[in-house]
């Protein structure tokens, strides 16, 4: 592993951001699909049962995001102003999508004992869970795909309206739900028929979602020449691994093993954005950015380490609490099961 | 309008909306941790009935804060892509910490919103510290980023390319230490006041129970501090000003001829065409002997500057006095109030006083959002004070009117919502205590 510079060091823990936002807040978009679709005679409690698993946690996971938004301007300032201006419009979809997510979900998790079933914002919380992955989605297959240019005019539809934009845009809801599914299937161990609902769903998702990836696959074979010799290149084995490990993830969701489906449906996403990051390297954005070429300053590069190191030794034990208090065999109560 | 005016006016909105919540991120936490720890401590079941009543309303506002300061976070480079390309590097580092500290806000509320059952009281009551501290931290952080803007230092330029960083240096800009404080001993008032006219309301309407005769004065003692504080800082922050940006100072006192014994004008309408101030109450000499301390000492107007680096003189004269105006009213309102509680030994209920609380909630935001005015219209042309001006470093996308429209729609829906959703839970806490002391009651 010579030649790896702080650039790429930071790249890779804008990486690990970008995979824990996927795996962690993914879930909770996920969770949100499954609020829109609840149906069935137990579709309160399901509903209930990912109103739940979400509210201690979504903010946090949400701050994964901005970490990475955070993270790519101070050490890669030009990739993030071109991103901005390639991807104008799916980033402003996905960030309305990401706010009206939030408040809904909160409005209707903190409002609905003081009004009851609070009418619009229980559909727009599924809503919007679906619109912002889906558009993030199809931004990183623009990025992926090498459409994002460094001499890129104001054209608002570049890149990331094609067939394989699609593709993964679609999947991205497909996995966010898949991860739900199978997160929910842990959190509701206690609850068989319950698990069971959640069992079909991430059962559903996974062929939806294998579905999309061969797609997908043969999409960038077909269209997208740079993203396909990532793949089949540097990125290989990592692409070998996430097929070899998809059929184990639906297999463990398909037999009930929840525990092991968790793990193992999280990994899939880690593999997937892995092949594509480890596929492209050097490259950022391809194929004008590259990491050393649009990386800050080195001072600046080795402050930011410095404050992610330092940040971190007090984040990760503090993410460790929230989720050894609520996660694990300690699902959480709703929030209006106690009174003062 | 064309992209300069629209990407000013959709981040303009998206800050000053996203403030409100964000500044009650900051001083609620405060205001929890001292009604908790006053509950265990004292073994006072009201107290800790108040700490839970405000958690309830502060998982919603630091919510909406959340989702609106993620608008943010985008909209530098969705509407700013140019200052960002040039800056990112240079001032991304009190972003990155301030990312730290509200991860920190966020999974401790989420153990302190969700943990009341969960955690033995006093592991509940230490969730609350990181919380309040992370929340004040947070504030520091990001307006780190604008005192940056406002006295650039910390990197050097190439053509239009950055070459050299010292981001520590940026990070503890010029203007850094007056503009941190001033924020966030704000924080504070605006969230000590908007807190005491809830409690004022309640009072006027007849629901002065425990509970409120508890949270009106825990609410009062933070407004009062702050605002005496605010007036310090405040204060050093204008002399700073003055040596700094002469041209935003000019601006905010409205003073167009350089003058020897310059009067202060309170109040007035600044005519850049004209060259006056007109309408205002001039005090003689007053501001030279505020700024230097000597009666005849020269300040510098804005006709010693080019026309074409003037803000807009006429919004910066204005919201200055509104905020210094306010400031004042405030002060005196929070003294008062500490005056009638100290004759009546117990919270003032006398209506005038309730009904002049339950103005300064809303008069305080005012005098917060008119603060920024100030910096941010007084920054003006540049966004970076003396390298960059805001016309160069706006986006190119032709989509910036629709953006506009759906975030004015956006805002309007959470606010709205947000609010019913406040007032409807005061009223189901309120008819629950009201059964609770019913049910009580010895017969």
């Amino acid at each position: 592993m010579t030649g790896l510079t702080l650039a790429d060091a930071v790249a890779g823990i804008l990486l690990l951001a970008l995979t824990a936002y996927a795996v962690f807040a993914g879930a909770d978009f996920g969770g949100g699909v499954w609020d829109l679709f609840a149906s069935g005679p137990r579709r309160k409690a399901q509903r209930t049962a990912i109103a739940a698993a979400l509210g201690p946690v979504w903010e946090a996971n949400h701050v994964w995001l901005i970490f990475l938004l955070v993270g790519l301007f101070t050490a890669f300032p030009s990739v993030f102003a071109t991103l901005s201006t390639a991807l104008y419009l799916p980033f402003t979809i996905a960030l309305l999508g990401i706010i009206l997510r939030g408040a809904a979900f909160t409005f209707q998790a903190h409002g609905e004992e003081a009004v009851g079933e609070l009418a619009p914002w229980g559909f727009v919380f599924g809503g919007a869970s679906i619109i912002a992955p889906a558009f993030l989605g199809a931004a990183l297959a623009a990025v992926a795909s090498g459409s994002v240019r460094a001499a890129g005019g104001p054209d608002v539809t570049t890149g990331w309206v094609s067939w394989l934009a699609l593709d993964l845009g679609l999947l991205a809801i497909a996995l966010a739900a898949y991860l739900a599914a199978t997160y929910l299937m842990v959190e509701t161990e206690g609850d068989p028929p319950l698990q069971a609902d959640f069992r079909r769903r991430a059962v559903g998702a996974a062929i939806v979602s294998g579905i999309l990836a061969l797609t997908g696959l043969v999409l960038t074979w077909r269209q997208a020449p740079l993203l396909w010799s990532a793949l089949t290149g540097r990125g290989l084995w990592l692409l070998i691994i996430a097929l070899a490990n998809g059929p184990i993830a639906a297999f463990a969701v398909w037999r009930g093993s929840p525990r092991i489906a968790r793990v193992s449906v999280a990994a899939q996403m880690v593999f997937v954005l892995w092949a594509w990051a480890v596929g492209q390297w050097p490259a950022l954005v391809p194929p004008d950015f590259t990491i050393h070429g649009s990386a800050a300053p080195e001072s600046t590069l080795g402050a930011l380490v410095v404050t992610i190191a330092a940040g971190m030794v007090v984040v990760l034990p503090s993410l460790w609490l929230l989720f050894y208090v609520f996660k694990g065999r300690n699902p959480a109560p709703g929030l209006t099961d106690h009174r003062a | 309008m064309d992209n300069v005016t629209l990407s000013r006016a959709i981040m303009g909105t998206s800050l000053g909306f996203h403030i409100v919540f964000a500044v009650l991120g900051v001083g609620m936490p405060l205001l929890m941790l001292a009604a908790e720890g006053i509950g265990l401590w004292r073994h006072d079941p009201v107290w800790l009935a108040l700490a839970r009543r405000w958690a309830k309303a502060f998982a919603l506002i630091f919510a909406i804060g959340a989702v609106s300061g993620t608008a943010l976070s985008f909209e530098l480079g969705l509407l700013w892509p140019g200052f960002m390309a040039f800056s990112g590097s240079v001032i991304g580092l009190p972003f990155s910490a301030e990312g730290f500290a509200f991860f920190i806000e966020a999974i401790f509320l989420g153990l302190y919103l969700y943990g009341w059952d969960r955690l033995r009281p006093l592991a509940h009551w230490l969730c609350s510290i990181p919380i309040a501290v992370s929340g004040a931290a947070s504030s520091l952080f990001v307006v780190m980023v604008n005192a940056w803007m406002n006295s650039p230092t910390g990197f050097q330029v190439a053509g239009n390319r950055i070459i050299r960083v010292d981001p520590l240096a940026a990070a503890f800009n010029p203007s850094t230490p007056t503009e941190d404080v001033h924020m966030l001993v704000s924080a504070y008032l605006v969230s000590g006041f908007t807190v005491a006219a809830v409690y004022a309301a309640g009072f006027l309407r007849g629901h002065g129970d425990a509970l409120h005769r508890r949270a009106l004065p825990l609410a009062m003692v933070m407004a009062v501090l702050a605002s005496g504080l605010a007036g310090i800082t405040g204060d050093t922050s204008a002399r700073f000003v003055a040596d700094d940006q002469p041209i935003k100072f000019a601006s905010q006192e409205g003073l167009f001829p350089t003058t020897a014994g310059a009067p202060l004008h309170i109040g007035g309408v600044p005519l850049p065409n004209e060259h006056r101030t007109v309408f205002a109450i001039e005090i003689p000499h007053l501001l030279s002997w505020l700024l230097k301390g000597d009666p005849n000492a020269t300040i510098r107007g804005l006709n010693d500057f080019p026309r074409d680096q003037w803000p807009n003189v006429l919004i910066v004269h204005f919201s200055f006095e509104t905020m210094v105006g306010l400031g004042i009213a405030l002060g005196l309102c929070g003294l008062l109030y500490w005056l009638l509680a100290w004759r009546r030994r117990g919270p003032p209920t006398d209506r005038w006083m309730l009904l002049a609380l339950v103005v300064a909630g809303p008069a305080s935001v005012v005098a917060m959002e008119s603060g920024w005015f100030v910096t941010e219209f007084g920054r003006q042309p540049w966004i970076i004070y003396g390298v960059m001006r805001t016309s160069t470093a706006a986006t190119t996308t032709p989509a910036l009117g629709p953006t506009f429209a759906i975030f004015l729609v956006l805002y309007a829906a959470l606010g709205l919502t947000l609010t019913r959703l406040l007032l409807l839970l005061a009223q189901r806490e309120r008819r629950r205590a009201a059964t609770a002391s019913t049910r009580t009651r010895p017969s």
